[in-house]
């Protein structure tokens, strides 16, 4: 029972980090029908850039700041110089330039910062919480990493549903040719909606990092969960996108705890064969047919 | 409402790719008054429309609302300045509510004159009033058409370009839609330009008009004087 409850909250826990890439790829695919198979590596980027401040001055929040910030402005240059390029082209285009992006930003990591392993520190701490002599298998850190991410979803969902940018943004994701005819400058709102996403990515690369270790390839394998996830909410869906993350977190978490724990990424990569196989508009999806 | 402000379109010529569709078009739509575009189908109204609210760049011409030439500028730009069209079709976004709709329009305004808007818009427009917070897909046709209409009219503009609002509706709801425009031009004193297939009911409300044939104007005229000419009537509009 107590192993069982262990596994849940590890889970739970992996699952948000999976739910932050989710959500950050659903906006950007909202917004632009663009799947970012770079997302993952901007978030690599990201960290690393944390990773020199937080050497530089030991302050571990001045880091995260900075993560959180340049992965705004990655999100914003990359859809400004490069995705704009691609938009109202063939859907193929934009997935060739987005893995394109993804195999030069781990390489230009591999030659600014060596492709060593890099150990990358936590914001609290990563000894087990426990209740009396029992062992919850789970600590402070991964508590602040569930308490972030939802902060994170909660004051996104709040902006998308409350604020003027927020229905600006959703128009232009929705239907940019009716929005532009509404005086809503529909450019301005996808850079936006790429920023806010590099953000998300960042924040789920500071998060995950102190157990990946940090290397240019360390986010490929939370990219391709995090993409999973929020193909499991039907990539249309926020919400869908958590309730993904934290699904495919408890399962995967079962699969390595009771099964055998080299599997776990194999149980990934079958688990988004079969949601695409069986369910393609995700598991939520009442609407059989996804808009083109 | 904000004033009305006189619309003159002079020797537009705009295309698509190597096509071009309207080879040095001029209208004068006056302040306050319908003018009605008439012509078959691939005459080049909605052409002329898209070039008005620069979806299509002019290839030449000017596009003066109130004086300043507006040709060339983006949609989001030419919105801005108050010209405000209405599609074709189904421009209503189905996936936010009815009252989003609507503050997505009001949002050109200031931040003051949002609410008493608003208030406006659902005086005039009880159905939509009701519908409030329904999602717009749930609307029947003719119910959006009053939205699409009533969120031009959200954001305040000078000029209000329409294109075939009775298309595809039944003939009751025509006739309200009909009525309605009539009814921004006496109350609010809009300048519109109103594109339509059905000329008989297009000049029946309009004050002037233009038939468009293969891109270029072959008459221009009080709106009577268009419905009165036989020769017109048989070779372009049909009636």
């Amino acid at each position: 029972m107590v192993e069982f409850l262990n596994f849940t909250f590890e889970g739970l826990s992996a699952g948000m980090i999976y739910a932050a890439i989710g959500l950050s790829l659903v906006l950007i695919w909202r917004g632009t029908r663009v799947l970012n198979y770079a997302q993952g590596a901007m978030a690599m980027f990201t960290s690393y850039m944390a990773l020199l401040v937080i050497n530089a001055t030991g302050n571990y929040w001045l880091g995260f700041a900075v993560a959180l910030a340049s992965g705004l402005v990655i999100g914003a240059v990359v859809e400004r110089v490069v995705i704009r390029q691609v938009t109202g082209k063939p859907p193929l285009n934009a997935v060739i330039v987005s893995i394109g992006l993804l195999i030069g930003l781990e390489g230009l990591a591999g030659l600014l910062f060596s492709s060593n392993n890099r150990s990358f520190p936590p914001a609290y701490s990563i000894n087990g919480l426990s209740i009396g002599s029992v062992a919850l298998g789970i600590t402070w850190n991964d508590v602040f990493t569930a308490v972030a991410v939802l902060a994170a979803a909660g004051v996104f969902a709040a902006v998308f549903r409350y604020t003027s940018v927020g229905l600006r943004l959703r128009a232009t994701a929705f239907s940019p040719a009716v929005a532009r005819l509404l005086g809503v400058r529909v450019g301005r709102m996808l850079t936006l909606g790429w920023a806010l996403a590099g953000l998300l990515g960042a924040l789920a690369g500071m998060l995950v990092t102190p157990s990946t270790f940090l290397s240019p390839n360390s986010m490929d394998v939370i990219f391709v969960l995090g993409f999973t996830a929020a193909v499991i909410g039907g990539l249309e869906s926020p919400a869908g996108a958590v309730a993904g993350g934290l699904i495919l977190g408890v399962v995967l978490s079962y699969a390595g705890g009771y099964l055998n724990s080299q599997v776990v990424n194999l149980f990934g990569l079958a688990a988004l064969l079969l949601v695409l196989m069986l369910r393609p508009n995700g598991l939520f999806s009442s609407a059989p047919a996804r808009r083109v | 409402m904000s004033e009305s402000a006189t619309l003159i379109i002079e020797d537009v010529a705009a295309g698509y790719g190597a096509v071009q569709v309207l080879k040095g078009v001029s209208v004068t739509a006056p302040a306050g008054t319908i003018t009605a575009v008439l012509g078959a189908n691939g005459a080049g109204k909605t052409t002329l429309l898209r070039a008005i609210d620069g979806s299509v760049r002019p290839r030449r011409g000017r596009i003066l609302l109130s004086g300043t030439d507006v040709a060339g500028r983006r949609p989001e730009d030419v919105a801005r300045a108050g010209i405000a069209h209405v599609p074709e079709g189904q421009g209503v976004i189905t996936e936010l509510t009815v009252a989003e709709n609507l503050q997505l329009g009001l949002l050109l305004r200031s931040r003051a004159d949002r609410k008493g808007a608003l208030e406006e818009i659902y005086q005039r427009f009880a159905i939509l009033a009701d519908r409030r917070n329904r999602a717009a897909g749930t609307l029947s046709g003719g119910e959006r058409q009053m939205l699409v209409i009533a969120r031009a009219l959200a954001t305040a503009p000078r000029v209000l370009l329409l294109d075939e609002p009775s298309l595809g509706l039944a003939p009751k709801v025509v006739s309200n839609v009909l009525q309605l425009i009539r009814g921004l031009r006496d109350e609010a004193g809009l300048t519109i330009v109103l594109v339509e297939q059905n000329a008989r009911s297009a000049l029946a409300i309009a004050d002037t008009g233009i038939v468009l044939n293969l891109g270029a104007v072959v008459a221009s005229a009080p709106a009577a004087a268009l419905a009165a000419d036989d020769a017109l009537r048989r070779h372009y509009l049909g009636f």
